[in-house]
């Protein structure tokens, strides 16, 4: 084969490899997930085990547009933050601790999906910098109480490669420049995301408002 | 020739990676207006972030689009915090209406809006 003809579908390759939309890994058991898929989800703020405290809601305010758009209800996280913090629990850690039951009692979620920030954050070098943001999830159904999937997410972004890409073509928002510019791993979140809620066989299944949900398998 | 199809074919193979062609929702400033909040708290004041928020409404109205879930439960809780209780509660109807999800949740949003 010609390696001329080769090249633009090995870039194409590589690109999506970046993007990580792409990715295969070992295809995920759904079976619980079949057994008790949720129409709701109700994400709350992430555990940070990053050494950055920006990242607890510069990966929070990225994480209801990827799950709305699989075909979920996403219910309204600041406001759930709110209410959570105004009912004593002041932390995403005492959050995370809040007993399933309570939560479908209070809200009327089918499922909880909770995130851990595992790394987030810019490194600087002398030439530019790296910015790095890894994530893991679980959703849990509120009801049984069983892990109905967990999936993982990372991405990284150097100063001096093309930049806002995705972040370019996921959001047009005009606040989105100012946050941006004073915090690069709000947009590389959005990235993670893709991969942990989009990777084939491993990611997230499409929910009911999603137009493919009754066509996967 | 040949070679057009093959970088056509890695554009095809890049466009269904990046991103999905069409969303189900309008997002416009939603979630870039719930991290200002937190990032800057005060830099964008709740009538300001309300004044966004109903300008992205009017422009999905005009595309035919809808909000995403969560969206008017949020606007409420805006309208909740500048004293504005009836468009808070409209907003919260709305929500429940739209997604009948929410329910219980605007439910017991409301009944605390009724009290306070």
């Amino acid at each position: 084969m010609n390696a001329r003809l080769l090249a633009p579908a090995v870039l194409g390759g590589v690109a999506c490899f970046l993007l990580g939309g792409c990715v295969t890994t070992a295809p995920y058991d759904y079976t619980n997930f079949r057994a008790n898929p949720p129409r709701s989800i109700l994400i709350l703020p992430p555990l940070n085990e990053s050494t950055a405290l920006e990242g607890t809601y510069g990966y929070l305010s990225t994480v209801t547009q990827p799950v709305a758009e699989l075909g979920y209800y996403v219910f309204p996280v600041q406001v759930v933050d709110s209410f959570l913090k105004e009912n004593g629990m002041p932390t995403a850690g005492e959050m995370h601790q809040v007993p399933l039951g309570r939560v479908k009692e209070i809200t009327g979620a089918d499922a909880v999906l909770f995130v851990t920030l595992e790394q987030y954050g810019s490194k600087y070098q002398i030439l530019g910098s790296t910015t790095i943001v890894k994530v893991r999830a679980k959703l849990v159904d509120t009801r049984s109480q069983t892990l109905l999937w967990e999936g993982r997410g990372q991405a990284q972004q150097g100063s001096s490669g093309s930049g806002n890409l995705v972040a370019d073509l996921i959001a047009s928002a005009v606040v989105q420049a100012i946050n941006s510019k004073t915090d690069p791993a709000h947009n590389v979140s959005r990235l993670a995301n893709v991969q942990l809620f989009r990777t084939r066989n491993s990611g997230l299944p499409y929910g009911p408002y999603s137009p493919e949900y009754n066509k996967q398998p | 020739m040949m070679r057009g199809v093959g970088v056509l074919a890695s554009l095809l193979v890049l466009a269904g990676c990046a991103a999905a062609p069409r969303t189900l929702y309008t997002w416009g400033s939603y979630e870039e207006l719930i991290y200002a909040s937190y990032a800057t708290p005060g830099k964008v004041a709740p009538q300001e972030q309300v004044e966004i928020l109903e300008k992205d409404y009017q422009q999905a109205r005009a595309a035919n689009k809808r909000m995403p879930p969560g969206w008017h439960a949020h606007l409420g809780y805006l309208y909740y915090q500048l004293g504005k209780t009836d468009q808070a509660r409209q907003e919260l109807l709305t929500e429940k209406a739209e997604f009948p999800e929410s329910g219980v949740f605007m439910d017991r949003l409301l009944t605390n809006l009724k009290k306070s």
